[in-house]
């Protein structure tokens, strides 16, 4: 295998568990060393790349949208396929049933649609196989 | 031999399952395979010496090496000097380092 390539599969849905945000920094690193990074999403992952996610205002802390910069996981999604889009190489795939399930069709440009045979492949291909399951 | 990381993600007060991860990776040590334990987030709450229900010392003595997350350290406040003997902090750079050497199984808990 003359290239290294890593491939993570992540189940958790957003805003819901730390090992999501582990997860993309995993993705983040790799693709910072020239690496490139296949994601598999599966189940409640589907929603990570969501377009219709949006930013909201802290009442709390009385903060604006502006001042309260929340971070979006699509805008974490949007971001990691910007600098995986050439070499190296970021390939998120959404499980297709997962998404039907969910109803998660709209989601941020980049984003396939497949199953765990695409999986599979990118496992077989892979340097190594990372699966972050859910608890 | 293959290699194996193991990468924590649960403490042991909330997740007493992590006594399971901490034999498995001893009885692979006592195997002769080059075995690393990786704390990331809530796990590195047992990297505090006062923390007395803990894996760690389990796993150092069987000369596994482990590392916790710097970024899961801070955000947790728990400085270096807190930490128990030979648990060394690293980057997730370093966890991506070890993912890709060759012949190496990824096992998340």
């Amino acid at each position: 295998m003359a290239e290294k390539k890593l491939t993570i599969a992540i189940m958790d849905a957003p805003y819901e568990k730390a090992s999501t945000t582990t997860a993309l920094r995993i993705v983040s690193a790799a693709l910072k060393k020239g690496i490139d990074v296949n994601v598999f999403a599966y189940e409640g992952a589907v929603n990570l790349a969501m377009k219709d996610q949006a930013p909201h205002a802290n009442p709390v802390k009385g903060t604006t949208v502006e001042q309260e910069e929340h971070p979006t996981t699509k805008e974490f999604v949007r971001s990691l396929l910007e600098i995986g889009k050439g070499s190296p190489q970021l390939t998120w795939i959404n499980c297709g049933l997962c998404v039907d399930e969910r109803g998660a069709v709209n989601v941020v440009d980049g984003v396939k649609r497949g199953s765990p045979a695409d999986f599979f492949k990118m496992a077989t291909e892979s340097t190594n196989t990372l699966v972050i399951p859910t608890r | 031999m293959p290699n194996y990381i193991f990468i924590e993600s649960r403490d042991p007060f909330d997740s007493p399952d992590t006594s399971f991860l901490a034999d498995t990776a001893t009885s692979l040590k006592r195997r002769g395979n080059d075995v690393t334990v990786f704390l990331v987030q809530n796990a590195v709450l047992a990297t505090r010496k006062q923390a007395r229900k803990s894996q760690l010392p389990q796993l150092i003595e069987s000369g596994i090496a482990v590392l916790a997350d710097d970024f899961s350290l801070r955000e947790r406040g728990i400085q270096s000097d807190e930490c128990q003997a030979n648990v060394k902090t690293a980057t997730i750079d370093q966890l991506v380092d070890l993912l890709l050497q060759e012949n190496t199984r990824a096992i998340w808990h």
